[in-house]
């Protein structure tokens, strides 16, 4: 049981960074302000919690320009999206076992 | 347990977030019945605009007074009911307090848009050039292909309604006497029972649980 809940990743306690990983793993792709409107997040906040994951590798960021418009568009990594199943299968693993 | 209880409303946060990031999920199932009426209406003034016992429901043999006559009718019931999905759909949207213009919505729209104006133009090339008994099982066919593009975008429930719509057009390719009983089959009937399904699966549910 103890095992289980150290399988559970750090990174994923915190609801907005779930919330993120959760968009970008089932579309290709994201953009800031499309995952500022879906999680209803103000701009400050939401880059933070972007950093973080950026920090650990789980997503890459490709900015460009649509005309003067800045469009930053977030993707998962290989590493991300293994870290991300891990969590959901330990989380589920924990569900099921109580 | 009261963990338990965390992981679990973690869970359906992630599954909210992963469906409505990538789905349109508000589509009205009453719409789907209204629209449905509209084109058995349409289908029946339709009839009732061809009344000629002996080119009934043969819309092969039809000269083209006529067919201008159900060109205006059809594009009548077309515009009544793009409206209606979408006042319908925009109401539910709000309830459910969704933003109507998100991810979801932007690709539901393109992937029936696609399929959907290519074969509008097709029929309309056919119908310039005079070929009337292409016009229901195209019209058919293209829409059912509409529907089976965008389902995996909404409800899984239009992907079954997309292929009943084909195989119903490619059947009134292979009869064209029946042309337009089965388009009022296509449009009207299957309409309303994947409408009247979608209504009670998702619509109606949502309503007595919130009350």
């Amino acid at each position: 049981m103890k095992e289980l809940f150290q399988q559970l990743n750090k990174a994923f306690d915190n609801k907005i960074r779930l919330g993120i990983m959760s968009v970008i793993s089932v579309n290709r792709s994201a953009t800031f302000n499309e995952l500022k409107e879906l999680l209803d997040l103000t701009d400050g906040n939401l880059a933070s919690h972007i950093k973080k994951l950026e920090e650990l590798d789980y997503i890459t960021v490709h900015k460009s320009f649509f005309g003067r418009k800045p469009n930053t568009v977030y993707e998962i990594t290989a590493e991300g999206k293994a870290a991300f199943e891990l969590h959901l299968k330990a989380l589920e693993a924990i569900l099921n076992q109580q | 347990m009261e963990q338990k209880e965390q992981y679990v409303s973690e869970i359906k946060a992630i599954r909210q977030m992963m469906e409505q990031s990538s789905r349109f999920l508000s589509l009205s199932g009453l719409s789907g019945i209204l629209i449905g009426v509209y084109a058995l209406i349409g289908a029946f003034v339709a009839n009732y605009v061809i009344n000629d016992k002996e080119s009934i429901l043969d819309t092969a043999s039809l000269n083209s007074g006529i067919v201008s006559q159900l060109i205006v009718l059809a594009i009548i019931v077309l515009l009544v009911s793009i409206v209606t999905v979408i006042i319908l759909t925009y109401r539910k949207t709000l309830r459910d307090g969704y933003k109507i213009w998100n991810k979801g919505t932007r690709l539901l729209v393109l992937n029936l848009a696609v399929p959907l104006v290519s074969g509008g133009i097709l029929t309309s090339i056919f119908v310039a050039q005079g070929l009337y008994g292409t016009i229901a099982p195209a019209l058919l066919v293209f829409y059912g292909l509409a529907l089976v593009n965008a389902a995996k975008f909404t409800r899984q429930e239009i992907y079954y309604m997309g292929l009943c719509q084909i195989v119903t057009g490619i059947i009134a390719a292979l009869l064209p006497g029946y042309a337009l009983l089965l388009w009022a089959f296509g449009f009207g009937v299957i309409h309303i029972f994947y409408g009247t399904i979608m209504h009670f699966r998702y619509d109606h549910h949502a309503k007595t649980k919130k009350s």
